[in-house]
């Protein structure tokens, strides 16, 4: 796996390919935003019957990092369901697999703004948590040191936008692992406002790739014709 | 029959005017179920439409709708609501007419639908709006006539289908609804008659005196066009002189873009201050109806437009059209041609302006064809689907349905006649559940059965969603653009582009350069600038596509061991290509490789039109990235593909190899930008994805996710979807248009010739100014955007991190 390592406040860091974050020294795998259950929430809301294959493409990304990483700890960084209904209407089969990906593990589920309660399914349910240097929480705050989720940050590079890490010296923000889930650009005023003057954004995709994230939307010119 | 009420005769008389012998026709026949009338433009076809409905109006015994007129521009029903209320009120016939369109006001809307007109005039996407309202059955009740004028327009997009299917409902809701077609010349009237009248009425057609010969010419400049390029500079002194020359002149444009340039530059050399105007569907509400406006009184010499003017409209004055850049198609052009000298029996004149010299080649292969009246067209196939999906949710939104019922009614639909009951109840279960393997929404379905057998909204509220997404015209989305600290819009530039802009940024827009100061709410705020070179505006206008008629006869003429019907320069320049590559033949694939600007370019002249050309970009990529060639993208014409990569073509022979090619066909066909495109617009039309959301837009973040996401998604976990049936199927038949790849390798059998020039070459140098290049995601994109990152890092010095 082509991964992009880090240190961020002196702990560890492996931003995967996949969108999801490895702390190596600690044995922990972190996925923010899952939005399981989004397709459901639109229909149930009289929105379009989206293709109900979400929660199975999500799962079938997080079975594939975890039994490449076999984690000890397991941390989902908030907004997992789209609503807790969603989390409710989760399918026995969906139901049974998250249960097996928990086994052997400890499994966090990390609070959002979306999933703000306890749903009825296996692992502990926080607010917050802090492993090594870091806290781990949905919405970024001013606090240094600090993991989160939430604004599911994007990058364009070479006329190419994908979800991306995005970090500074003080924090990092995870791009949003769901399948069904949009971006917002790492240029956004919200997201710029959060970090210091050069940032990094880690884009995945096939290959983690980092990338200074610059304030023009324009990359520097490179010879070719048709990028 | 109808007969004229004598008054028409008087009036006819004291204009000093003759009923044509098509328009007594019409009248004479004017009970039949359908008819179709085929007319040149400026024919009174639309005064032949309209008679009968005069005639029997006149007496003023007819309460709420009696005929309902549909065309396919807004402009169109504007225009058709001055000229008829010009005869109304001459004659003082108590006949009340409105148009309703997207543009109509709120207010005007509602009374309209209380209290009808005698004649309302509108549009495809209106009329599935009005039908979709509970009160359809009342304000459609009394209606006798639909009249569908420029039929042949509509009939060459989905917007027809959806229009019939519309019909279809108002037939039942009106049982002796009369349909009338009015319709330019047509290789095909027999095609379109079909598509017209109820299944299995017949429609007889009426054909008018298609009147003399037009007077087509090329324009002869003393500057030699370019190699490439769709700008046509050079021919600026030239046009301006004719427009001198003329009292009103339309000089039309293939594109938006080409069209904002080109009236930039012509108001740069506009020195005697003539008044010329620019019309088309970015600028502006506002600012067109002020070009329409002062067209109609006269006030302009010429008009700077696109194909937004192109259909019907009577600009009364009209002495000369001017075609920028080649045709692409005879009979548009010669539809478009009609547009000159809009009075009926006499010749209409028309000036071709070739924009670079293989447009040269375009151009008068297009001549030959209209002289020798050999108009060009390719059958349809079966009604689309995905309209039918959309065509299903509309009836729902009017309220509990039989489906029984409705099948039955859209069988009657021309271009519907073939469809089956399970395809029928297929999309009848995608619009109910989603229509998934994975039965997920039987909680939240969109559609219930009631107990009695119907079908209807599971929430009342959809309705309102449903109507928010009428409509099959696919534009992307664009964005509003006004001058900062003033209100009124300039016009719209498609969303895309505007990602592009970074304060400071020049661009063209209604005929001035505006500089991009920054985006507010979903505005594009901009000030006024004159000094900078702008930036080209990128925004899209149709892009026609090259008939194989016509590419047939350039394949021909390029066999000529000279060309005397050439200018001289283009003689020439076609020699050159003989010389340093050769000139494309039927039988034979030629393929031309050079270096060009830190690309290896490798060129294919297959003439097998545009889409099929399109295609075979995606499969000899594919083939490429399999063999590490590091393709990077392609783009085609009618006629070539140019592809462009980290590393040069060897030998492409073996890349044309007919079972790789379908073998990779097949493979292919799951997962490329073209299905990826083909489903967003099928998937748009069907209702799957919402484009009109109130909020939706606003946001534009966290809501909203990419089509190629559930794209993706439905072909590894529902590969049998019916969006993915639909998409296969438009797909074949439209974009991806195998059948034609299979046709060229048939008639070249192999032969390959591979020729590798130092330079880029004279026929490939238009490619390289061609819109729509499609990016190849494959190794090569990775290795680019690592070393971007690479770069970019470097630069900010962080390199250690």
């Amino acid at each position: 796996m082509a991964s992009h390592s880090f240190t961020l406040c002196d702990t560890r860091c492996q931003a995967l390919p996949s969108g999801a974050l490895l702390l190596p020294d600690h044995d922990t795998l972190c996925v923010s935003d899952l939005h399981l259950g989004k397709s459901d929430r639109i229909a149930r809301r009289g929105g379009t019957m989206l293709p109900p294959y979400e929660v199975q493409a999500t799962l079938d990304k997080l079975q594939s990092d975890i039994s490449a990483t076999n984690p000890a700890t397991l941390i989902c960084l908030g907004d997992s369901f789209d609503d807790l209904t969603a989390a409710q209407s989760l399918s026995d089969d969906m139901q049974i697999w998250l249960t097996r990906l928990q086994a052997g593990r400890r499994w966090i589920w990390i609070e959002g703004n979306h999933d703000p309660g306890p749903v009825d399914l296996g692992g502990s349910h926080l607010a917050q948590l802090t492993i090594g240097t870091l806290t781990f929480r949905h919405i970024a705050t001013s606090q240094k040191a600090e993991v989160s989720g939430h604004y599911h940050p994007k990058f364009q590079i070479a006329g190419r936008s994908r979800p991306a890490f995005i970090y500074d010296a003080s924090r990092l923000i995870l791009p949003a692992y769901g399948a069904y889930t949009g971006g917002l650009s790492a240029n956004h005023p919200d997201l710029r406002a959060l970090f210091g003057p050069q940032p990094i954004a880690v884009l995945t995709g096939a290959k983690a790739i980092s990338v200074p994230v610059t304030n023009t939307r324009r990359p520097p010119r490179f010879p070719g014709r048709f990028g | 029959m109808t007969t004229l009420p004598p008054i028409f005769t008087q009036w006819f008389d004291s204009r000093g005017w003759h009923i044509h012998p098509h328009q007594q026709d019409m009248l004479e026949q004017s009970q039949a179920p359908a008819l179709l009338l085929i007319a040149p433009t400026g024919g009174g076809k639309t005064l032949a439409g309209f008679l009968p409905t005069l005639a029997e109006l006149a007496d003023g015994q007819h309460t709420g709708l009696h005929t309902l007129y549909v065309s396919p521009l807004k402009a169109l029903a504007a225009d058709i609501k001055r000229n008829l209320r010009i005869p109304v009120a001459e004659m003082d016939l108590p006949i009340r007419i409105e148009d309703r369109t997207g543009d109509t006001s709120y207010t005007q809307k509602r009374r309209q639908r209380a209290d009808p007109p005698h004649i309302l005039l509108t549009t495809p996407e209106s009329l599935a709006l009005l039908t979709s309202y509970e009160d359809a059955p009342r304000m459609f009740a009394g209606l006798q006539r639909v009249i569908i004028d420029e039929i042949h327009a509509l009939s060459e997009s989905k917007r027809g289908d959806q229009l019939m299917l519309a019909v279809s409902r108002l037939q039942s809701i009106a049982p002796g609804l009369r349909r009338v077609g009015l319709s330019a010349t047509v290789e095909d009237p027999q095609a379109i008659a079909h598509e017209l009248a109820r299944n299995p009425d017949p429609c007889p057609i009426l054909l008018a005196d298609p009147g003399p010969d037009p007077n087509i010419q090329m324009l002869i400049t003393d500057e030699k066009p370019p190699w490439s390029g769709g700008g046509a500079k050079y021919a600026i002194p030239q046009v301006l002189e004719q427009v001198k020359q003329h009292k009103t002149t339309l000089i039309f444009h293939n594109t938006r873009a080409q069209a904002e340039i080109f009236f930039h530059n012509l108001w740069l050399a506009n020195t005697d201050d003539l008044p010329i105007g620019i019309h088309h569907g970015s600028l502006a509400r506002e600012q067109r109806e002020r070009v329409e406006a002062a067209m109609v009184n006269g006030d302009l010499r010429a008009i700077v437009c696109t194909g937004s003017l192109d259909l019907g409209i009577d600009w009364g004055d009209v002495d000369l059209v001017i075609q920028i850049g080649a045709p692409k198609n005879v009979k548009r052009l010669v539809q478009r041609i009609g547009r000159a000298n809009h009075r009926y029996n006499a010749p209409s004149k028309a000036l071709l302006v070739p924009a670079n010299r293989f447009e040269v080649v375009e151009c008068v292969a297009a001549l030959e064809a209209v002289k020798e009246h050999d108009l060009d067209g390719d059958p349809k196939g079966p009604g689309p689907r995905d309209v039918l999906c959309q065509h299903i949710l509309i009836r729902a939104a009017a309220g509990p349905f039989d489906a029984n019922a409705l099948y039955e009614e859209v069988k009657t639909v021309g271009a519907f006649t073939g469809l089956d009951r399970a395809a029928f109840d297929d999309c009848l279960d995608f619009c109910a559940t989603g229509g998934y393997a994975l039965r997920a929404y039987d909680k939240w379905k969109r559609l219930l059965q009631n107990p009695d057998g119907t079908w209807q909204l599971r929430d009342p509220r959809a309705a309102q969603r449903i109507r928010m997404n009428i409509g099959t015209i696919q534009d992307t989305d664009t964005l509003k653009v006004r001058m900062r600290g003033n209100f009124k819009p300039l016009g719209e530039v498609e969303e895309a582009f505007a990602a592009t802009l970074t304060p400071g940024d020049t661009f063209l827009i209604g005929g001035q350069i505006v500089r991009y100061e920054g985006l507010r709410e979903m505005t594009v705020e901009v000030s006024r600038r004159a000094d900078k070179t702008p930036k080209i505006a990128t925004f899209m206008g149709t892009k026609f596509a090259n008939s194989t008629q016509l590419s047939q006869r350039i394949l021909r003429m390029f066999q000529q061991p000279d060309w005397p019907q050439l200018p001289e320069h283009t003689a020439e320049w076609l020699t050159l290509q003989r010389e340093v590559s050769q000139l494309p033949e039927a039988d034979r694939i030629l393929v031309e490789s050079f270096a060009y600007d830190a690309r290896e370019y490798t060129c294919i002249y297959g003439f097998a039109g545009r889409n099929a050309m399109q295609t075979l970009g995606m499969l000899l990529t594919q083939r490429m990235e399999e063999l590490h060639l590091h393709p990077m993208g392609f783009v085609a014409t009618d006629y070539a593909t140019l592809i462009w990569g980290l590393d040069p073509v060897p030998d492409p022979a073996p890349l044309f190899r007919a079972p790789d090619l379908r073998e990779g066909f097949e493979n292919w066909l799951g997962g490329n930008a073209v299905m990826k495109k083909t489903f967003r617009g099928s998937a748009t039309i069907a209702g799957l994805i919402e484009r009109n959301l109130p909020q939706a837009r606003k946001s534009g973040r966290q809501a909203t996710f990419s089509s190629d996401i559930l794209y993706d998604t439905l072909s590894k976990y529902d590969p049998n979807h019916l969006m993915l049936q639909i998409t296969r199927e438009e797909a074949m038949r439209g974009l991806v248009d195998f059948g034609r790849i299979e046709e060229m390798l048939a008639r070249t059998a192999g032969r390959v010739d591979h020729v590798k020039p130092d330079h880029v070459t004279p026929l490939a140098a238009p490619l390289f100014l061609e819109v729509g290049r499609i990016p190849i995601k494959g190794a090569a994109q990775e290795r680019l955007m690592e070393d971007v990152a690479a770069g970019m890092m470097a630069a900010a010095g962080l390199t250690e991190l």
